[in-house]
């Protein structure tokens, strides 16, 4: 079946495309080591002499004739335990202790070396058992319980279970019907784990991004990109809900991006507690970091190896959310590698099979029963970075087609400072219905209307912006310039969130209502006041900054209402005050 | 291995372009480095672009012209190109190779390592959080350099930012500690180099500068190389001498042209506009070389300087470096019309590690709040400008035209200085509060009391009332 022991050769080395011939039985998407370092490649190709490998690493100084081993095995990703709060690279290998500059061919460290996992047994010598039941619980630093479950494929009696107590990453848990299962497994990261049943989504996240929960949620096991030029904030909107999310694990993949945004990333989520658990957020947080500059091939690999690493949490019964910064990235190595292997390009040379894969990449998202009965869910949001900002360049069309949410970020936005720079007009939730009657069962029953509320605030101010362009302001009806004034409440007094604020870089769901609540029903006062004939810009030159702040100074719901009820009350002596005095 | 007299390869098939392509050569490797030498004792280099079988692709630095196939040799180096890095190199200046350019002997040093770099582990890194000065105040004041940071300069053509980048590497300093500039120009004309030259030195005399010259007329497929000289002896100074080290590279349009040659004599599929679809990862080995590293000493800062083809901020070449680099400083042809220099658009440019590298016991205590109040200043004042072109100048409110003052006060006094002065950093926020006290002290919302206090000029302006309380006064009828 495989090539291992036969003589090959490499033929051709361009780039991190290698040509090797020689290996008789050589499988597509088998693992080779190529040249005298042995550098990581995978089988992406096959024809009568020659195979096509994509290397992982850098390939300078590989020449033709240089020897080609092949391993024997697909791409496959360890999975276990160590995972939680560690650093990884495209192809999972740790980066912790790798030193300061990456040598290729470097052996790593095994997974978890060094290092003991407390095992506490759940099954019992005797037992008998199917895929995806728990052998056992592991104990890790943070507060995700953490199983040993069954390997897909394997069922049987239990025998030779250990004991409670430490055991190294790469201990034999049990064997279960013959089969030996390893507390660190290993998966092909390329397959989907299976599942039992796919089940209909409808529970949101909570990210505690205001403009996401209340406007364009993703629901448990849902889909999102995040298109945007640069600097129009996708990583730090995808950094917050890594932070904040409610998630149990999140995978953050930097796919070829830059590494002192990783840096400062794991800073923080080493010092920042867990506020539901107490733990630290780097607990509940795998990184795989294929920064920019790393191998391009691997890059490719990581966004797969990040799945894999999900579904490995999800089986255990968790809400896993993957974040990819940027899948744009990731196309990019596959347009250069088709390109290099002489591929028909398609739309802007990217190969035929970009739709596909990336169709395939968001399809390993959903809400799942797994092999042992739990319900588990993953979760993928993905940055996308179009060249020039150019919304219908492949991937960011691909992408719209693909997801539930969609999340634009608008240049004009970012360069206003309004943060996060969501635009509500191109961005969409495609389950905003089976998330509204979740709320309703779920002690939010105003959940629907106001989003729609909002929506609507927001969509009639910018048409009487547009109207108050061409005219000036002050030549619009009253009732327009209560739009543009509602709008304007709703953008800086809901919206508008700062990464940076010691206060509101994360908003829980009820706040967020409250603050929502709050700018609607001031704007609604507003509205009234004009209607009973109260000039326009006496209303707007009113002192809204109470509602304005209310996001970073009041720090409850209670606040929140609180400061809308003593507006509107001095709103309304507006009234009361004309009532008094002559009329105009 | 190489005390052997390495083999010579002289069956070249074809060339074309920068590109020779050789046959029946054998145990070459991709990207490994190439001497060629020419009939008449000429000497050129090359790199490896293709290993096939017996066939080798190799791109020629200094191009083929003049090279007669049937009388070359290439002898091959046996691994990817290396130099040799050091102290040595400071005080230097060097062709677009490192070759010399000063008459001095070639550059020596005791240790040798590979111009393409390795990756820096991202889990070893640390987050940049000291800033560079560079005495130029509107930089310093709001989009302050952090050690560590990758920053370029982003301008239409025809604007002094090579000016900006000279005068940056004349005068960064790292608060005292060890110091230096590796500067690789590309693509300069002979006016500009001797420019940079006359502005940088000093810092040549000093010994803190390390200078690599590729010039408009020298051979293009060289620049290529440059970048990557540039950052292999940076790095070295960095994190083995333990300096600060900032490198500039100017024009990087110059650099993604050169490869744009090569991809199109590659008959390689263009992305955008022709550029390579590799452009965003060739860019990325450049610029991700820069960085703090845990446990090594000293730092890189990478300054990019770049022309903007016809202004466009969303050519390839900007656009991509956007991706890629931590925020822009961006030129602006208005300010320059008006005689302001450095003309930077203090609204489009960001440093986005800033929040990081400035602030108490970095910079200043008020720098950024300062800062944050001086952009929301800028962001009115443009906003009432636009106003009053629709109504006229003397519709606007008081206020609005108080700010007004403020952003020509700003670009006067704060942004405007001479090519050669460094302001330092407490001469440069006398003028950023100079400037601020062009407004209402009520309109200052963004500072704490206690700073305004202690800071807003006295007699700057009106005593405060509550926020927009004179708006409310004037404008009743
Ligand atoms: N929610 C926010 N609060 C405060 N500042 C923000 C916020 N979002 C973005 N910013 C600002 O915008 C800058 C750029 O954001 P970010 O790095 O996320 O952009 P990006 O879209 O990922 O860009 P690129 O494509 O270049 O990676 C940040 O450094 C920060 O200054
Ligand atoms: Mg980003």
């Amino acid at each position: 079946m495989t090539g291992t022991g036969s003589a090959g050769r490499i033929s051709r080395v361009s780039g991190p495309l290698v040509e090797v011939s020689g290996l008789a039985g050589l499988a597509m998407a088998e693992v080779v080591e190529l040249g005298e370092p042995r550098l990581p490649g995978e089988v992406v190709a096959i024809d009568a002499l020659r195979a096509t490998v994509q290397a992982y690493e850098y390939t300078g100084g590989l020449a033709p004739g240089d020897p080609v081993a092949a391993r024997g095995a697909p791409l496959s990703a360890p999975l276990g335990p160590h995972l939680l709060g560690g650093i990884f690279d495209g192809l999972l290998r740790p980066l912790a202790g790798a030193g300061p500059f990456l040598r290729p061919g470097a052996a790593a460290a095994p997974p978890g070396a060094g290092r003991a996992f407390p095992f506490t047994p759940r099954a019992r010598d005797g037992d008998v058992l199917a895929a995806g039941d728990a052998l056992g619980a592991v104990t890790v630093a943070g507060a995700v319980p953490y199983l040993v479950l069954v390997p897909p494929g394997a069922a049987g009696e239990v025998r030779g279970i250990s004991p409670a107590g430490d055991l190294p990453a790469g201990a034999i848990v049990a064997t279960v019907g013959g089969r030996p299962v390893p507390l660190t497994g290993s998966w092909p990261v390329r397959t989907p784990r299976p599942v039992a049943e796919r089940l209909e989504a409808g529970e949101p996240l909570r990210t505690g991004q205001r403009v996401v929960d209340l406007l364009f949620p993703v629901t448990l096991g849902g889909t999102s990109a995040v298109p945007g030029g640069f600097g129009t904030g996708k990583t730090v909107l995808l950094q917050q809900i890594t932070k904040w999310c409610d998630a149990d694990v999140i995978v953050y993949v930097g796919c070829g991006e830059r590494g002192n945004e990783l840096a400062e990333m794991l800073t923080e989520l080493s010092a920042l507690a867990d506020p539901r658990t107490g733990g630290r957020l780097a607990d509940r947080t795998v990184v795989i970091a294929n920064t920019s500059n790393m191998p391009m091939m691997a890059r490719e690999a990581s966004i797969y190896a990040g799945a894999a690493v999900a579904e490995h949490f999800r089986d255990m019964g968790l809400r896993v959310v993957v974040v990819a910064d940027s899948t744009s990235r990731w196309a990019e190595a596959l347009r250069e590698f088709s390109s290099r292997s002489g591929e028909m390009p398609a739309e802007e040379g990217y190969p035929a099979g970009l739709a596909s894969a990336l169709a395939a990449f968001y399809e390993r998202a959903g809400l799942v029963t797994t092999l042992g009965g739990r319900t588990g869910s993953v979760t993928i949001i993905a940055a996308v970075s179009p060249p020039g900002g150019d919304m219908t360049e492949p991937v960011t069309a691909y992408s719209v087609r693909f997801v539930r949410t969609l999340w634009t970020l608008d240049r004009d936005l970012a360069y206003a400072r309004h943060y996060p720079a969501v635009s509500w007009e191109g961005s969409f939730c495609r389950d905003a219905a089976a998330i509204g009657n979740w709320y309703a069962r779920n002690g939010d029953p105003g959940w629907a209307h106001r989003r729609e509320r909002l929506a609507a605030v927001l969509v009639q101010a910018d048409q009487a912006a547009a109207l108050a362009e061409l005219t000036g302001a002050t030549a619009l009806p009253a009732a327009q310039r209560m739009a543009i004034l509602a709008g304007r409440l709703v953008r800086e007094g809901v919206l508008q969130q700062s990464a940076i604020s010691a206060t509101d870089a994360s908003c829980e769901p009820a706040r967020a209502a409250a603050l929502a609540d709050a700018a609607l029903e001031v704007a609604d006062a507003c509205g009234r006041l004009a209607d009973r004939g109260v000039p326009a810009d006496l209303i707007e030159r009113q002192d809204f900054s109470a509602l304005l702040r209310a996001k970073e100074e009041a720090a409850t719901p209670e606040q929140v209402r609180g400061r809308a009820g003593d507006l509107i009350g001095r709103l309304s002596s507006l009234e009361a005050d004309r009532e008094g005095g002559p009329r105009s | 291995m190489s005390q052997w007299a390495r083999p010579e390869f002289t069956a070249v098939e074809r060339l074309r372009g920068p590109l020779a392509v050789l046959r029946g050569v054998t145990g070459v490797g991709w990207d490994e480095f190439a001497t060629i030498r020419l009939d008449g004792g000429e000497v050129r280099h090359g790199l490896v672009l293709e290993a096939d079988d017996d066939l080798a692709v190799v791109q020629v630095l200094e191009g083929t012209a003049g090279i007669d196939p049937a009388r070359m040799a290439v002898e091959f180096a046996g691994s990817p190109l290396r130099i040799e890095v050091g102290t040595a190199w400071l005080g230097r200046v060097c062709g677009g190779r490192g070759q010399p350019r000063d008459g001095g002997p070639p550059v020596t040093g005791p240790v040798t390592a590979p111009v393409a770099g390795y990756p820096v582990n991202p889990a070893a890194r640390l987050p940049p959080s000291e800033p560079v000065l560079t005495g130029v105040s509107v930089i310093d004041e709001l989009t302050t350099v952090v050690r560590g940071q990758k920053l370029p300069v982003f301008a239409a053509p025809g604007l002094p930012h090579l000016e900006l980048a000279a005068q940056v590497a004349a005068q960064a300093t790292a608060g005292g500690e060890p110091f230096c500039v590796v500067f690789a120009g590309m693509g300069l004309t002979h006016a500009d180099a001797a420019a940079v030259r006359a502005a940088l030195e000093d810092r040549l005399a000093a010994g803190e500068l390390v200078l690599l010259l590729n010039l408009a007329g020298d051979p293009v497929i060289e620049r290529v190389l440059t970048p990557r000289v540039a950052l292999t002896v940076a790095e070295h100074l960095a994190f083995t001498e333990g300096r600060h080290v900032l490198v500039v590279m100017a024009d990087m349009t110059s650099y993604c042209e050169a490869l744009r040659e090569v991809s199109a004599a590659r008959g390689e599929l263009p992305a955008r506009r022709g550029y390579p679809g590799y452009l965003y990862s060739d860019l990325a080995s450049l610029y991700e070389r820069c960085g703090r590293i845990d446990g090594l000493p000293g730092s890189l800062t990478l300054i990019p300087v770049l022309t903007m083809p016809a202004g466009d901020i969303t050519h390839p070449v900007p656009d991509l470096t956007g991706y890629i680099t931590e925020g822009q400083i961006v030129l602006s042809p208005g300010l320059h019309a008006r005689g302001i220099y450095p003309p930077v658009d203090a609204l489009s440019s960001l440093s986005r590690l800033m929040r990081r590298g400035a602030g108490p016991g970095r910079t200043r205590d008020d720098h950024l709040d300062v800062a944050a109040q001086t952009l929301a200043a800028l962001a009115a004042a443009r906003r009432a400008g636009e106003l009053a072109e629709l109504i006229g100048e003397e519709a606007l409110s008081e206020t609005d035209r108080r700010y007004s003052e403020f952003e020509r006060a700003f670009e006067d006094c704060l942004v405007h200085q001479g090519p050669g002065q460094s302001r330092s950093l407490d001469e440069t926020f006398r003028l950023a509060w100079q400037v601020l006290g062009k407004l209402p002290r009520r309109e200052l919302t963004m500072i704490p009391a206690d700073v305004l206090d202690a800071r807003y000029p006295a007699g700057g302006g009106p005593a405060g009332g509550p926020a927009g309380a004179d708006d409310r006064a004037e404008a009743r009828p």
